[in-house]
């Protein structure tokens, strides 16, 4: 275990991310001076100078927290992961995209060249030789090498074990603090680690159970799209005002803010609870709240949510049983020609 | 050939790699800047309704959140041709003024600071907030950590949340403010004024108590002759949240200012293979490789960038800094005016800017609609195509959404501040490069990080500039189905 005649060592790594996860743990403000005197920062990108190498030369297992953040897009963030995992005594995966996908995940509805083509052949982009960035690259000077996309976006865990789970985009800054405090004891030998594989930093419940609004007053004839609603009450449930508000399937833990603030939850903190699938709970609890007796009237109010992939999957598409809706296939692929790909080649082709 | 790797790039948001080339004398042969990520949101978004944009496109970045939240609501409610309310486009305004503040504070303290207070000469362990902190003072590190917690709260009262906010949509904000949150951002618009003023003057007491350091940021290694942009408002003067975009020659000429809406006409954007973003230039000047000077369409643009762009700052405390900006780096030569090319000086407009952006706040929280409930217009008509530019810290911000008659989009293209830049850093890297490394000359860590500061001034957020993903890669095989989708991708090497 930990040797008592030293700090505890710490990481943060954000692999494919928007950066959101490391100014949430910087806004723990002066609790961030508690932290810097608890750990030994060994490893921070964002805000220190350590290199990879550094990273690599560390005995295995000799970090004692890793807050990992960030999908895993090419095959750096996957070498990361694994470095990272090897290094660590806990390793956590550390907001939404590290833990089931969040928006970046959304890619995995399309196809790479699709992405590609819209990328690189987009209206302002001057590129008539079609070129395409590429993993190795012989420069004058030598050769440059780029990491490579995988197919799809996948979550941490689908990468490598994961010791807990912190949900969020991003977590919210109290509940890092508590994240830090109390893997900080557990450290220090003052309490026990929770169990391995925990979901640390949120509630068991639901949005709904935080959120202050007004419920279990009005049924609703259809769904409506906040632009057009005339006014938005401020004390009324916003699903029952028609709006589609993920509360009901999503995890509590972010004191609900968004409801209070008059726009719906949009799911960040994932699955709530011994939820399996995220889509499929939402999707009984919009049920739930319509005005309808028949299946038919159901399924014509339903009708209303205009994308209903972002809207059942807008966070949770990559860690879900589905990963990439190009899965699901009618039939099997007609047998075609292998296609190598160059270097000046369009996307097209 | 000898090759010098930094990797990755650090103290900045998103990933970043360098390699140097040395040839066999050891000058340096050629660098390269190295992005390499992309997400692919232009993509995925397709498909989308356009009210979702604004906390969408906000997981783009998580430093500069409000920019793309705010550019989307700009951009949305173009689609629909709706006029938001006054109180509307002032609370957004007020929240984005209150997280530049807290954004440029970041910057200038945990990303730069070490740079500026600490050195590229001290230990490693020592190149972080926390030693600036030792190095300014327990008192200033206070009032940093207070300016930051307080912009964020600001951000959580107009905006729902610190980080992501969520209640622009088109039209408007899902809320107003009441007298209890206005009194309290008043308060917190005069702490930040007062912390921006503190923070310049500790800059210039740094500076000039310390000559290498103002060597090192004013002198010549990290200058190029560019253009640069920026939002401008009515008078010229420097505009964040909306306004025209002003275009800059290298001699202080005005090539011309434009409606965001036309960008397309201003901007193209060159592709190289061995990164996986994209390196915008004025299209009328045209694309000419990694140089600078008029006949180079490269651009720069940020808080020195909107500076240079612009013929003086709207608010009075911080018109008589970029007064004294001017008069000190770059007098009128022969009565005509003169730009700030040295990159270093990105840190002094950045304290330039802070000061403005707290002045404007309390001109914001003293109009009398601001706690008006009348923050959103309803639209009316049919949504089809908008464009929403606003200054992200790190410059300009353009969105650009088409949808169907419904508001489901159908084309999405994006142009973030940190990708403005890209072939500025690229040249300021390869600048700094060979300005430190010579022949006999010993490649310690201090130098590498006078290298990585060329690319620090410009406080890049490549999390932003890799919205976009990536291309299909060499000595890859692609199985395709009958329909051209991928469906299996094999690696050769």
């Amino acid at each position: 275990m930990i040797a008592p005649d030293r700090r505890h060592r710490f990481a943060m790594y954000g692999a494919a991310s928007c950066g959101g996860c490391d100014i949430s743990v910087l806004n723990l403000h002066e609790a961030i001076l508690d932290l810097a005197d608890r750990f030994e920062i060994v490893l921070w990108p964002t805000v220190m100078d350590a290199k990879y190498d550094d990273l690599a030369a560390m005995p295995d297992r000799s970090i004692d927290l890793t807050l990992f953040s960030g999908g895993i897009r090419n095959d750096e963030n996957e070498e990361l992961a694994r470095l990272l995992r090897r290094k660590s005594a806990i390793l956590v995966a550390f907001g939404s995209c590290a833990t089931e996908g969040c928006i970046p995940g959304l890619a995995n509805l399309r196809s790479v060249d699709e992405l590609v083509a819209t990328a690189f052949e987009g209206p302002t982009t001057d590129n008539p030789d079609h070129v395409r960035p590429m993993t190795r690259w012989p420069a004058p000077e030598g050769e440059l090498h780029l990491p490579a996309m995988g197919r799809l976006v996948r979550t941490l865990d689908q990468v490598v074990a994961v010791d807990y789970r912190v949900p969020g985009c991003p977590p919210e800054t109290e509940r890092i603090a508590e994240v830090i405090g109390l893997l900080g004891a557990a450290l220090d030998g003052k309490a026990p680690l929770p169990p391995t594989g925990a979901v640390l930093g949120a509630g068991q419940s639901t949005v709904c159970d935080e959120c202050r609004r007004d419920r279990g007053i009005k049924r609703i004839a259809r769904f409506e799209r906040i632009q057009d609603l005339a006014s938005i009450d401020p004390g009324l449930c916003l699903l029952e005002q028609g709006l589609p508000c993920n509360g009901p399937a999503t995890r509590s833990g972010c004191a609900a803010k968004c409801p209070l603030a008059g726009a719906p939850c949009i799911g960040c903190y994932g699955p709530a609870d011994g939820v399996v699938d995220f889509g499929a709970r939402l999707m009984s609890a919009f049920a739930s709240v319509v005005d309808a007796s028949e299946p038919g009237q159901i399924d014509r109010i339903l009708d209303g949510l205009p994308d209903p992939v972002g809207q059942f999957y807008r966070f949770s598409l990559a860690g879900s049983l589905l990963r990439g809706a190009r899965v699901t296939r009618t039939a099997p692929p007609e047998p075609v020609e292998p296609v190598l790909a160059g270097a000046t080649q369009g996307a097209d082709s | 050939m000898t090759r010098l790797t930094i990797d990755p790039i650090t103290r900045l948001e998103g990933h970043g790699k360098i390699e140097i080339f040395l040839d066999d004398r050891g000058e340096v042969e050629r660098t390269y800047f190295q992005v390499p990520e992309l997400r692919g949101f232009e993509s995925f978004c397709v498909g989308r309704p356009v009210e979702e944009m604004p906390v969408l496109t906000n997981r783009i970045c998580g430093v500069c959140p409000e920019a793309h939240h705010l550019a989307a609501a700009k951009a949305a409610d173009a689609v629909y041709r709706v006029d938001p309310p006054r109180t509307a486009k002032l609370l957004r305004e007020l929240l984005y003024c209150a997280f530049f503040v807290t954004d440029h504070t970041t910057h200038f303290y945990a990303l730069g600071g070490p740079d500026i207070f600490v050195g590229p000469d001290a230990p490693v362990a020592e190149r972080n907030i926390l030693g600036v902190i030792r190095k300014v003072g327990l008192e200033v590190g206070g009032r940093v950590i207070e300016t930051r917690r307080a912009g964020h709260r600001v951000i959580e009262l107009i905006g729902g949340r610190a980080i992501h906010p969520c209640t622009s949509v088109p039209g408007g904000l899902t809320h107003g403010i009441g007298e209890d949150a206005r009194a309290e951002i008043e308060t917190i618009a005069r702490s930040m004024l007062d912390f921006a003023g503190l923070s310049l003057g500790l800059f210039d007491r740094t500076l000039t108590g310390d000559p290498a350091t103002r060597e090192l940021l004013l002198g010549d290694l990290y200058r190029h002759e560019t253009y640069y942009a920026g939002l401008v408002d009515e008078r010229g003067r420097v505009a964040l949240y909306d306004g025209r975009v002003s275009v800059m020659a290298p001699d202080g000429e005005r090539l011309g200012t434009y409606a965001p809406a036309d960008y397309r006409d201003w901007i193209a954007e060159h592709v190289e293979p061995w990164t996986y973003l994209k390196f915008p230039y004025l299209r009328q000047v045209g694309w000419r490789g990694f140089v600078d000077g008029k006949e180079s369409g490269i651009y720069c643009v940020g808080p020195l960038g909107r500076l240079n762009a612009a013929d003086g700052m709207a608010t009075p405390r911080a018109e008589e800094a970029y007064e004294r900006f001017y008069a000190t780096l770059a007098p009128p030569v022969d009565g005509h005016r003169a730009l700030v090319h040295q990159r270093g000086a990105s840190h002094w407009a950045r304290l330039i800017e802070m000061l403005y952006a707290a002045e404007r706040m309390l001109e914001i929280v003293a109009d009398p609609e601001i706690t008006s409930d009348d923050v959103r217009a309803v639209p009316t008509e049919t949504p089809t195509e908008g464009v929403g530019t606003v200054e992200a810290p790190r410059g300009t911000l353009t969105h650009h959404y088409w949808t169907d008659e419904r508001g489901i989009l159908t084309g999405v293209n994006l142009i973030v501040g940190t990708t403005n830049n890209h072939a500025p850093i690229a040249m300021s890297i390869e600048r700094a490069a060979r300005g430190l490394i010579h022949s006999g000359v010993v490649v310690d860590d201090g130098l590498l990080d006078r290298i990585e500061m060329a690319f620090r001034a410009y406080d890049p957020c490549f999390g932003c500039a890799t919205h976009s993903l990536p291309g299909q890669m060499p000595l890859e095989v692609t199985i395709r189905d009958s329909n051209g989708g991928t469906i299996e991708v094999l690696r050769r090497d």
